[in-house]
């Protein structure tokens, strides 16, 4: 029903994070076949597999790759957010821990197709374990020569913000700055890290690229939808009985991973809601939950993918409760560079916290609505955008529960 | 050159030319705090949102550079919805202090509210508290809650000045400007933040409280600080006199001027003011007996002055210039030394401290004139004619606003040559140890007082104008020495400062075909008329 789990495939092994174990599993060798590949043959195939954005935003991987301007003069770089800081995911830090040599060799792919001979891998600064493993990886790729012979990772942890996982404030963060989103134009494409050219991928994202290459484009697409292809990593968290990581395709439906892979509800037993994708996507009804997993799966179904950090709610959850953690999240973690959001995640948060305590009116909550919609699409990134994905989806879909709060 | 449309109107403009600015060369508002001209695009303020044909939604201006075909429209119904959303988040957790705040009438939150906003608050909930009335250094002082974080005074900093003092702290609505660890805003140009703060969050440690914007009144003006010549108004309190002491002259302003100083000016030019309504101020003309100054009227000093120049054989005669004074005056002075036919003059005294110089604006010389001085010939040796003076070869010497004994000289030299000669008169708006040893002391009006033309050091001629009233009796210098030319014999029909500069402009080459119109607000450059290039 899963079918074959690829980037998870050697978590049962206690050495997987080893470059030993690696290698006895084939590690290594797409990069060997990738040497004797041109550049934009790479790119290419990862077109063709259909391969997306793994992080949150779900943009297709080889056309990214495709922006970097053609016979560019000077450094291009990679960048690997590791800045894993979504309320609800913990993916990446098992790829980082069990499988650090599969980003390596990701990097490494995807550095030929971008002709990028510096990676930077950003990871978030309270994974303290996954950076030592990831550390010790890169250790061990350059001595068996992987690594600087051509290209070189340069491993940074990030000082605790949530908005340093955004590509261009994890960029600004990495120069040195403030953790403070850039605008745009330009592009990191064009104009990223440290004024160059400047690719930003995922863990999973890049930890898929050894598998296309050795096994190919189109067994990869035909993992998942016709959008999408292959795996990926779940990260399920709340009332269920299997909490955890799991990995499967894009096609699975969210009934799936919630009854069959992590085995059900707990709490009182009777599933409420589900946030999918994580904390900032839209949540969705305990009959909203046939839909699959991909990103086109879920964005027709109003909400998204994300990061496929999934949140399972009972029914003894307070949904207004559930709204205040998630809006006290969104104001302690914007930046506060843009007005719209660093205002207007203040005052929800103060809006929801009041409702919480039975101080609230009946007019708070078509406020809180309003001000979501007009704060959408005016600001510098996603942040707000994807704050508002739970003001306004809690409310509408749970206005009930809402509103016994505000008529007391 | 991009041609595009904004709300209908065709305009072309040159590349690279943001909407903000295109609009702006059309007379469209776009309204905005984090943009300025002078610093980066930080895009943060969110309220100069345009529409753009074919975009989903509605785009800043600031960031956004004109282009080809582009359609825009500033007015749309979605454009204005935005905007009123924008500055009800803006105000959100402001305080609504604006009766004590010293922005008041200044301030762009105001301004936009009642042009943009004009909404129903719907914040009940108590506002974010920050720190107020924090000092950050000589000049300049916070409040955080006011603050909408803009940006502009810490890219100020880092940009303008590469001094970077200023940050931006904490996150979401925590976040406040302040100080790094260990620094204070003590950059040469650090009142300028306040200038470029769109609201009340920095304000000025001199100017606050003191007076209420809409009582000033301002004229053009000139810094008379050193020779860069930075173009500002001058805010005077004439309606409210009993406010801030009596103090006439509130503050100065930078006035932008793109050749010149752009939007800035250096703090010792800003805060230079203070002599001006200082109690070293002369208010009427002084003759000194046997050490005691008396009190004397205009006609008694011009004729006591008159008659010395006439008594004393004209190469006994000197005369120490000042680069601090107008064109005008200088050209009124060569008219009266040639009228007596001396020819000892010079200008320049070198000042006891050297003057500082930096990239951005701020010259060595501290005159604003020195440039004018040597084209219209007062150029001479200072020393050499205090020297003639101690060996007695002058028995009569003309000092116009030095204070020779504060100088780059030995003082006891200087004293021995100011006490050698017969009769010393002294020209000046402030008294000094110099004016104290003077026979005659004329006192002459402060250049907000007055109007008249400084030279920069790149030999652009500025119009200064009239602010306030001279103090007491004090007169324009061009005034002094007409009135002593008609005694000399020679009726001027001076009545403006005007007159001088037609008479120079006809006499010397480099100010040929100079106008006072032509001069206009930005100044004209010395030897770039037709007249000029003949002559």
């Amino acid at each position: 029903m899963t079918g074959e789990r690829i980037l998870t495939r050697n978590f049962h092994r206690a050495d997987a994070h080893t470059l030993a174990a690696y290698r006895e599993t084939g590690g290594y060798t797409a990069w060997e076949k990738a040497q004797t590949m041109e550049p934009t043959a790479i790119t290419e195939e990862v077109k063709k597999s259909n391969l997306r954005g793994l992080g949150g935003a779900g943009f297709p991987t080889g056309m990214k790759w495709s922006f970097i301007p053609k016979n560019h003069a000077g450094p291009v770089y990679l960048v690997i957010n590791a800045d894993e800081a979504e309320p609800g995911t913990f993916k990446d830090r098992y790829l980082l821990e069990r499988e650090p040599h599969a980003v390596i060799e990701g990097m490494l792919i995807a550095a030929r197709a971008i002709r990028s001979s510096v990676g930077f891998v950003y990871i978030r600064g309270e994974y303290v374990e996954p950076w030592r493993r990831f550390s010790a990886a890169v250790r061990e790729a350059s001595e068996a020569g992987y690594l600087g012979g051509g290209f070189d990772v340069v491993v940074h942890r990030g000082a605790g913000a949530y908005i340093c996982g955004e590509e261009t404030g994890l960029i600004s963060s990495l120069e040195g700055r403030k953790g403070w989103p850039k605008l745009k134009p330009p592009f990191p494409a064009i104009k990223g890290a440290f004024g160059a050219p400047t690719i930003v991928n995922n863990v999973e994202t890049i930890c898929h690229l050894p598998h296309i290459i050795n096994r190919g484009a189109g067994w990869f697409a035909s993992l998942g939808t016709k959008t999408q292809g292959g795996t990926r990593m779940y990260s399920v968290s709340g009332r269920v009985k299997r909490p955890g990581v799991y990995e499967a395709s894009v096609a699975l439906t969210l009934r799936q991973l919630i009854y069959d892979l992590a085995g059900g509800v707990t709490g009182n037993g009777r599933l409420k809601a589900v946030v999918p994708g994580g904390s900032s996507a839209a949540i969705l009804r305990a009959d909203e939950i046939d839909v699959t997993l991909d990103v086109d799966g879920l964005k027709n179904a109003g909400t998204m993918a994300g990061s496929a950090g999934v949140i399972v709610m009972d029914e003894t959850v307070s949904i207004p409760e559930a709204l205040m953690v998630v809006a006290r999240f969104y104001a302690h973690e914007s930046c506060g560079q843009c007005t719209p959001c660093r205002e207007c995640t203040g005052w929800i948060y103060k809006i929801t916290e009041r409702i919480v305590e039975g101080r609230g009116r009946k007019e708070d909550l078509d406020t809180v609505l309003d001000v979501a919609r007009r704060g959408v699409g005016t600001t510098i990134c996603a942040f707000y955008d994807g704050a508002v994905g739970p003001y306004i989806s809690y409310i509408e879909k749970f206005r009930d529960e809402f509103e016994a709060l505000v008529t007391k | 050159m991009p041609k595009l449309t904004i709300d209908g109107k065709e305009i072309e403009v040159a590349p690279g030319t943001n909407l903000i600015e295109a609009a702006r060369a059309l007379g469209i508002e776009v309204p905005h705090y984090c943009y300025h001209p002078g610093l980066s695009v930080a895009g943060q303020c969110r309220l100069c949102m345009v529409d753009i044909e074919k975009a989903p939604r509605p785009t800043i201006a600031c960031n956004t550079v004109a282009s080809d075909g582009m359609v825009v429209s500033t007015q749309t119904e979605r454009v204005l919805e935005t905007r009123k959303s924008i500055m009800e988040f803006h105000l959100i957790n402001h305080p609504l202090d604006c009766p004590v705040c010293d922005q008041a009438g200044e301030c762009w939150l105001q301004i936009y509210y009642m042009k943009h906003g004009l909404y129903d608050p719907r914040m009940v909930d108590e506002k974010v508290h920050k720190p107020k009335a924090v000092p950050l250094g000589p000049h300049v002082i916070l409040d955080a809650e006011r603050c909408i974080l803009c940006s502009r005074c810490v890219r100020f900093c880092d940009e303008v000045t590469a001094t970077g003092e200023l940050g931006i702290f904490d996150r979401g609505d925590r976040s406040e400007i302040g100080l790094f660890p260990g620094r204070e805003l003590e950059n040469k140009y650090s009142g300028n933040v306040v200038d470029i703060c769109p609201v009340g969050a920095l304000t000025d440690r001199d100017f606050r409280f003191q007076v209420r914007v809409w009582y000033l009144d301002a004229a053009k003006s000139i810094c008379p600080g050193c020779a860069r010549g930075c173009n500002i108004e001058v805010h005077v309190n004439r309606r409210r006199p009993h406010h801030a002491q009596g103090r006439r002259v509130a503050r100065l302003k930078p006035r932008f001027n793109a050749a010149v100083n752009k939007w800035w000016i250096c703090d010792d030019g800003r805060y230079g003011f203070g002599f001006v309504d200082d109690p070293s101020r002369l208010r009427s003309p002084l003759r000194r007996e046997g050490g005691q100054p008396l009190p004397v009227a205009w006609d008694e000093a011009i004729a006591g002055v008159a008659g010395a120049l006439t008594r004393h054989p004209p190469a006994e005669i000197g005369v120490i210039a000042s680069p601090k004074m107008a064109n005008e005056d200088l050209f009124a002075l060569r008219r009266v030394l040639e009228r007596r036919g001396a020819a000892q003059v010079a200008f320049v005294v070198p000042p006891r401290v050297p003057g500082d110089e930096d990239k951005l604006l701020i010259r060595a010389d501290k005159n604003p004139n020195t440039r004018g001085a040597e084209l219209i010939g007062l150029g001479g040796d200072t020393a050499a004619i205090l020297a003639a003076a101690r060996a007695r070869r002058l028995s009569c010497l003309w000092i116009f606003d030095h204070d020779l004994l504060d100088a780059g000289w030995p003082e006891a030299e200087t004293r021995a040559a100011l006490g050698a000669v017969e009769t010393l008169i002294w020209s000046g708006p402030n008294a000094n140890a110099t004016s104290a040893l003077a026979r005659w002391v004329l006192p002459a009006a402060a250049w907000v007082e007055r109007e008249g033309t400084f030279t920069n050091f790149e030999g652009r001629v500025q119009r200064f104008r009239t602010a306030v009233d001279p103090l007491g009796e004090a007169l324009p210098d061009w005034e002094i020495l007409g009135r002593v030319l008609t005694a000399l014999g020679e009726p001027t029909p001076a009545a403006r400062a005007e007159h001088w500069f037609r008479e120079l402009a006809r006499s010397v080459p480099a100010f040929a075909g100079m106008t006072y119109q032509s001069i206009g607000d930005t100044g004209q450059m010395v030897g770039t008329t037709r007249e000029a290039a003949r002559a």
